[in-house]
């Protein structure tokens, strides 16, 4: 299928000024880019969680696997064990992925599994409207936290580095360029990349000022060094208020979950006469 | 199938130990003695949740007849230390022939081994033990020694030779007691109901076995990654059962067929995933081996207490196909109709097993097998790929053509929301309701389908006015007692869609209905009460532990008197 309209006629439901739309920009161009590189869009699967990053599913005319809360990676690892062919995508969000779904993000890094995460951290449940989540600062005050949150935020990167993840990147909603690049390299990855966006959500935490006082490009910064991209990882902890650095700290060839699986290439006997044979073992 | 009479050749051991002592493959090599000698075996392993030290036993029965149940006493008892004896003076008889390590149990009559002598000469390991009690034992049973030669060696593949020479040192100073007679047939298959349902999902077309490890499913786990390697199959053990599922949802959307296999607790955790499957009408089977609960339960112990849970799981309403096959047989059919099934009409389906079944060890006799074929498509309902594929197109049959992605031209969407024929959410009231009967009519042709089939069995007199109602490993010890009463037995193996019209058939005629179950509530009595039949004696059993013959004939006796 070529040079199709990217979009399905699901009427859009994101607030105005949502990150959401950058990404959904961002894929939107990535894809066709891909597509007019020779990588067929029918190859393409795009896995998302519930919320409203999910919606992705709906918006974006590629197959798509509309997934339960916290489980876009079970599924995403399931659909490239089957078909090594297809490429994955999954987006999902920071509730999603870092509350509900956090064990399998660690065990996708773990495996490097060659499929592409892309969470959109907006640091709240959106869909929900406006509780904390494991990315969101002390003290923030949801509607589950009206004193504010009494616990300190998880740094994603810091734990994907120290999962095993293969290629670690960071993105803003407001850094498309960036954003489309990041995208496009994970995607070419081979091997588990793993992209934190901080996505603004414009209803719930418009953290745009905040943002735009302090992040930075990685610039000369060598993305192969662990030691190197675990410091600059740990340089905002999500909490406090350092400067915030973008692009990609860390990226490494290992082989994949699915190259060692496959190692071995599935033996084609036939079912029947094989289950004879084993029925005669056990004679 | 399962006969009526108390066969003639119809002989029990049990062989007792500590866990670590082997008991477990000493049986089943006795059972495979009794194999070459032409009986119908079965074999119960009874042991705790623990690794080593503790009380493991095996009760191996073999008759002229197919079986699928211990008796209460045994011919004879081997014992590889002295709770083997005083454990289980409840199933000896004053014939019983006991066979015993004179270093480890104290015995005065019987045969006694000097298992610690024998191994010392032979410069045996400890765990060759069993070889010496398997030697003086078929000596005592007058076992022709080629008979044990042969077994050893297609099965005892580790250390063939100097485990025979255990044995044989056991089997020259031993003297004959009993003879069990030859009978002279032909060896079958001696599988366990977790091998039996292993092999019928590769039968059924699986591609891929995902689990993560729980009695009683463990040992598909491992035997199914044991056969991986000659065949079109991954197997894959993810982080946990949430895992599980949805990775077989993400197989099964890319065109692989996948199965799960776990016990209650891991269920649990597959609810979710269920409830995704049956919106998203994306098939996949589930293997669930009941175990004792609630909770963790007695982990390694039986229990037929999950029917109610697997009946609801799962949040909204959307059919499901539940199997609960009752012995080998019935395992290899109906797990591999259950994977043809769930993919012809895009539901979940369930083997509903129990410990009994699933670590239980029978003879596996492919004449039995009733053959079944499925159609995998319905007619009239070909995909129509490319540009317009429908995922959720509404037809009259309510099943929607399937693809796969990688399908050229063709965008494949599916979704845990309530979605429009596309697979993009909706909160259209007209769609949700058109949708919710699209999924509720595939239960009528799943229940067609059913009704093709043998789904609800009979066996015993099947004139008689009383009948026994039985589900999973408890057929056969039904199928037994039934025999040696002159009654009836009815056995649901499919349980969901509800086979009505056939459990009405099986009924004709029966004014006393006896449920016979593994739990404490009468689980599958109150399934039909909601069909409107009513159970009216009830012989319930929730230790843990299956009925033996003699214990289930006096409780039906009880409630007949
Ligand atoms: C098992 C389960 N628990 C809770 C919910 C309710 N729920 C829907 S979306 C959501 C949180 C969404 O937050 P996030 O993942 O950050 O996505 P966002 O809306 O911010 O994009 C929750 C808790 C659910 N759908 N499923
Ligand atoms: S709530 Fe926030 S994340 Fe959700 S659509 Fe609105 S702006 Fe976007
Ligand atoms: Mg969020």
């Amino acid at each position: 299928m070529t040079g199709r309209n990217l979009v399905t006629t699901a009427p859009n439901t994101w607030c105005p000024g949502c990150g959401n739309f950058s990404l959904q920009f961002a894929l939107k161009s990535v894809l066709g880019e891909l597509e007019q590189s020779g990588v067929s869009l029918d190859d393409v699967v795009l896995v998302t969680g519930i919320g409203c990053h999910a919606k992705m599913s709906d918006y974006l005319d590629v197959n798509s696997f509309y997934s339960i809360h916290g489980r876009t990676i079970p599924a995403a690892i399931g659909i490239k064990l089957a078909n090594p062919r297809l490429k994955v995508i999954c987006c999902a969000g920071d509730g999603d992925c870092y509350a509900e779904g956090l064990d399998h993000l660690i065990f996708a890094a773990k495996r490097n599994a060659d499929i592409t995460v892309i969470v959109h951290n907006n640091r709240v449940y959106g869909l929900t409207t406006g509780q904390y989540t494991p990315t969101s600062p002390l003290g923030f005050r949801g509607r589950s936290t009206p004193g504010g949150t009494t616990e300190l935020p998880i740094n994603p990167l810091e734990l994907m580095l120290a999962s095993g993840a293969t290629f670690v990147a960071r993105g803003y909603t407001k850094k498309m360029e960036q954003l489309r690049s990041l995208v496009t390299q994970g995607l070419l990855h081979r091997g588990f990349s793993f992209i934190d966006v901080l996505q603004i959500c414009a209803t719930y935490n418009n953290m745009t000022g905040y943002y735009n006082d302090r992040i930075y490009d990685l610039e000369d910064h060598d993305v192969s060094g662990f030691e190197h991209a675990f410091r600059k990882a740990r340089e905002w902890d999500y909490n406090n208020d350092a400067r915030i650095a973008l692009g990609l700290f860390y990226q490494q060839e290992m082989p994949t979950y699915e190259d060692r699986i496959f190692a071995r290439p599935p033996d084609n006997t036939d079912r029947r006469k094989r289950i004879d044979e084993i029925l005669k073992e056990k004679m | 199938m399962c006969q009526g009479v108390v066969p003639l050749n119809d002989i029990s051991v049990l062989i007792g130990g500590k866990a670590g002592d082997g008991i477990n493959s000493a049986g089943l090599t006795i059972a495979h003695l009794f194999n070459y000698l032409g009986y119908r075996v079965y074999m119960y392993f009874d042991y705790p949740s623990l690794i080593k030290g503790g009380h493991n036993f095996a009760i191996v029965r073999a008759s002229e007849h197919k079986t699928g149940a211990h008796r209460e006493t045994a011919d004879f008892l081997l014992a590889l230390n002295n709770d083997a004896i005083t454990l289980h003076t409840g199933m000896m008889r004053p014939d019983t022939e006991i066979i015993y390590d004179s270093g480890n149990a104290t015995k005065g009559t019987g045969t006694a081994v000097a298992v610690t002598d024998i191994l010392a000469r032979e410069n045996a390991l400890p765990i060759m033990g069993n070889s010496a009690i398997i030697g003086a034992f078929a000596k005592a049973a007058g076992i022709q020694w080629d008979v044990i030669e042969d077994v050893f060696s297609r099965h005892l593949l580790k250390e063939t030779g100097k485990n025979l020479a255990v044995a044989r040192k056991a089997y020259d100073v031993a003297h004959t007691k009993r003879v069990v007679p030859v009978i002279g047939r032909e060896p079958l298959p001696v599988i366990t109901g977790n091998e039996a349902i292993g092999l019928g999902l590769i039968n059924g077309g699986m591609d891929a076995y995902i689990s993560y490890p729980m009695t009683p499913t463990s040992n598909l786990l491992h035997f199914l990654a044991e056969q991986a390697p000659h065949l079109p199959l991954t197997v894959v053990h993810p982080e946990n059962e949430i895992g599980v599922i949805i990775m077989a949802l993400g197989f099964a959307y890319a065109g692989k067929k996948a199965a799960v296999g776990t016990s209650g607790g891991g269920f649990c955790l597959m609810t979710e995933g269920l409830s995704f499957a049956g919106q998203s009408e994306i098939p996949v089977v589930i293997v669930l081996g009941q175990r004792t609960g609630p909770s963790t339960g007695l982990p390694t112990y039986t229990g037929q207490s999950d029917l109610h849970f697997v009946l609801h799981a799962g949040q909204g309403e959307f059919p499901r196909l539940i199997v609960a096959p009752g012995d080998a047989e019935e395992s290899y059919e109906w797990s591999s109709l259950a994977v043809q099934l769930a993919w012809k009409y895009q539901v979940p389906a369930i083997i509903l097993g129990d410990k009994t079944l699933n670590e239980g060890t029978y003879s596996f006799d492919r004449n039995e097998l009733e053959g079944y074929h499925i159609d995998p498509g319905i007619p009239g309902e070909e995909p129509i790929t490319g540009d317009g594929y429908l995922r959720y197109r509404v037809t009259g049959s309510g099943v929607s053509p399937l693809a796969v992605p990688g399908t050229p031209g063709t965008v494949v969407k599916v979704t845990s929301y309530t979605h429009n024929e596309e697979g993009i959410s909706t909160e259209d009231a007209v769609i949700s309701m058109i949708m919710a009967e699209k999924r509720n009519k595939k239960a009528a042709g799943l229940l067609e389908e059913i009704n093709r089939l043998e789904a609800v069995r009979t066996y015993g007199n099947r004139t008689s006015p009383v009948a026994l109602l039985a589900w999973g490993s408890n057929k056969g010890v039904a199928c037994e007692v039934a025999g040696m009463l002159g009654l009836r037995v009815i056995q649901p193996v499919v349980l969901s869609p509800f086979p009505l019209r056939q459990m009405k058939e099986a009924l004709s005629g029966v004014k006393r209905l006896i449920s016979v179950e593994d739990n404490i509530e009468g689980q599958l009595g109150i399934l039909l009460a909601t069909h409107g039949i009513r159970v009216d004696d009830q012989v319930l059993k929730y230790d843990g532990r299956p009925f033996p013959v003699g214990e289930l004939r006096e409780k039906v006796m009880e409630v007949l008197k």
